[in-house]
């Protein structure tokens, strides 16, 4: 059996029981890699030499009792947004083809410090803009359980390479979905923690306020370690939170005894898949089954959460994507006629047209004359949204819905549409814009053999709660290995 | 209630957002974005009066620390991906006259 089959935790496991060694199972994870990328395309860049490199270097640290942890010697795959030190990182997009960061992300270091070995960066939609992963400068990265269909986005090469099992476990970023909606396409596990808790220092920035890094794995206990790993304080980070506790694992219990469990009404209508809708409702039931208390409710203005996303999302997008003019790093136009000429070739022939797209509403969005009509607005609704889901939780200890309207697409259905596309973050944006945690966990497939990922939406600070319904649920559910990978046994 | 952008401000947007669009480029930019504003104007069915703007979730302030310098120099590092560079500095095309 390939030690790719296993969960971080159980290879975590069997490397500090000595049963296999860090080196070993980072072999095997670039073997899958040489085997199933070529039509996947999860990866933008794998390093074999540093990685086997790194996997010793770990070993060793393990034989000599430095490293103890679950995750130590186990191999990830991390997004291509998330800086690392002289590997090349890319956001897949033209503007930083040629990359080398001198830094690495708090996040990965952290990761690092935990003895995960990097194995090498995911693909994703170019600067995390998309819901496909199509956008990306590499070209699509395509679903392991259907390689017609794409794998989500934007973190759809972590998510894909996970059920791929070209490596053990995945760090993602989720801006509005971007790690949740790629988890359910994949039949993955994906979290996206409060606002504030992993730090986003060398996370190259799309929506500052709404952009969180989580981890994405087979289920959710190797969440709540990841989690555990990635999650600190941290000063160089000025919306970093310091948490009460940072211990996460301790709440599976496999139960989900005493728990209520709100299902907004409104996230069940129309524009719901039917298939969709009956699994979500399915593993609802198994939830209840295992001690949860269910309760239909009305959350409210769902539908503007989509409009309010856009604006705001764009708007920072457009800051923040100010930087890339052609000085300091990444592209630079050949020919040119001064400084401002230089300026709009570079980012003009550097960034991909969805990019473009959000640059120029977040700047018309902005601009004088408009800030307050659409900016303002968009803030006052968010205030409204986040209102909604308080008075929620009131009530409930978590919220459960889909992850997304629909499973995944074929390839290039969603990007000769922008808004359609943009409708199916229905259910993953508000999450962002309330600066909540949710989880997507897999439950069944449709009709054509494509995932369906149920969502749990908790408060604030409240990781625990929806890691242990997650984790209950799965004891209701094994995990299912995509056709791909269990076909290689 | 649809949104008509003049090119006047799509060439505004364009000097803002420093990109420089091809005649074709323009024409879709400008229906996507007149598409979505039409889709943003769902907002305003929304009763937000009184209503703070929420930019951030948390109440969070600024956070200071001491001026002192913490990294260690990193020059050549920096240097190493600029798309050019002469004499330690960044080259970029002349600006003054």
């Amino acid at each position: 059996m390939s030690l790719m089959s296993l969960t971080a935790l159980e290879l975590g496991k069997k490397i500090r029981e000595r049963e296999t060694s860090a080196v070993e199972a980072a072999r095997e994870a670039l073997d899958q890699i040489k085997k199933v990328d070529k039509t996947l395309n999860c990866f933008v860049t794998v390093d074999e030499e540093q990685a086997l490199h790194r996997a010793e270097e770990v070993q060793k640290k393990i034989e000599a009792g430095e490293l103890t942890g679950p995750l130590a010697g186990v191999p990830a795959a991390v997004k291509d947004n998330l800086c690392t030190e002289g590997l090349r990182t890319t956001c897949s997009s033209r503007m930083l083809e040629h990359f080398v960061p001198s830094y690495t992300a708090e996040a990965v270091r952290n990761l690092e410090n935990a003895g995960a070995v990097v194995i090498g960066k995911s693909n994703m939609d170019e600067f995390a803009m998309g819901s496909t992963t199509e956008t990306s400068y590499f070209g699509p990265t395509r679903n392991p359980w259907n390689p017609e269909h794409v794998p989500g986005g934007s973190s759809g090469g972590s998510c894909a390479a996970v059920a791929a099992e070209e490596c053990s476990f995945a760090l993602g970023s989720d801006t509005g979905g971007s790690i949740r909606q790629p988890s359910a396409f994949c039949g993955v596990t994906g979290l996206k923690p409060t606002y504030g808790t992993v730090s986003r220092y060398g996370l190259i920035a799309y929506g500052s306020s709404l952009d969180q890094i989580g981890p994405i794995g087979k289920d959710a206990a190797d969440c709540a370690a990841v989690l555990e790993a990635i999650a600190s304080y941290d000063r160089k980070d000025s919306t970093s939170m310091k948490r009460d506790s940072y211990d996460f694992l301790s709440a599976l219990d496999g139960s989900a005894e005493g728990l209520r469990i709100g299902i907004p009404r409104d996230y069940f209508g129309d524009g719901l898949n039917g298939e969709v809708k009956e699994r979500i409702l399915e593993a609802a039931k198994a939830l209840e089954s295992k001690g949860a208390v269910l309760e239909e409710f009305d959350l409210s203005l769902v539908e503007y959460a989509i409009p309010a996303y856009y604006v705001i999302a764009s708007a920072e997008a457009s800051s923040n994507l100010a930087r890339f003019d052609g000085v300091k790093y990444g592209y630079r136009t050949r020919e040119y006629e001064g400084l401002h000429n230089m300026y709009k070739k570079s980012r003009s022939e550097g960034f991909g047209p969805e990019v473009k797209r959000r640059i120029m509403l977040g700047s018309f969005v902005l601009s004088s004359g408009y800030y307050d009509a659409y900016y303002l607005k968009a803030l006052k609704t968010k205030a409204l949204i986040k209102r909604a889901f308080d008075r929620a939780f009131e009530k409930y200890d978590m919220i459960l819905g889909p992850a997304a309207p629909t499973t995944a697409p074929k390839l290039g259905e969603s990007l000769g549409d922008p808004l359609s596309m943009y409708l199916g973050d229905i259910y993953t944006v508000s999450v962002n814009l309330a600066g909540l945690p949710g989880i997507t966990v897999p439950c069944g497939t449709d009709g054509r053999g494509l995932p369906i990922g149920m969502q749990l939406i908790g408060d604030c600070f409240q990781e625990r709660k929806i890691l242990r319904a997650a984790h209950a649920y799965e004891q209701t559910r094994a995990y299912s290995r995509c056709p791909m990978a269990a076909k290689q046994a | 209630m649809a949104n008509m952008i003049s090119d006047e401000t799509m060439e505004y947007v364009g000097i803002l957002a420093k990109l420089e669009l091809s005649q074709e480029e323009r024409e879709q930019a400008k229906k996507d974005m007149e598409q979505m504003l039409d889709y943003i104007d769902m907002l305003n069915t929304l009763d937000t009066d009184g209503v703070e703007p929420m930019s951030h979730v948390f109440p969070i302030h600024n956070v200071f620390r001491e001026d002192t310098v913490e990294n260690t120099d990193e020059h050549e590092k920096m240097l190493a991906n600029a798309p050019s560079a002469k004499d330690g500095a960044f080259k970029v095309p002349k600006t003054v006259e």
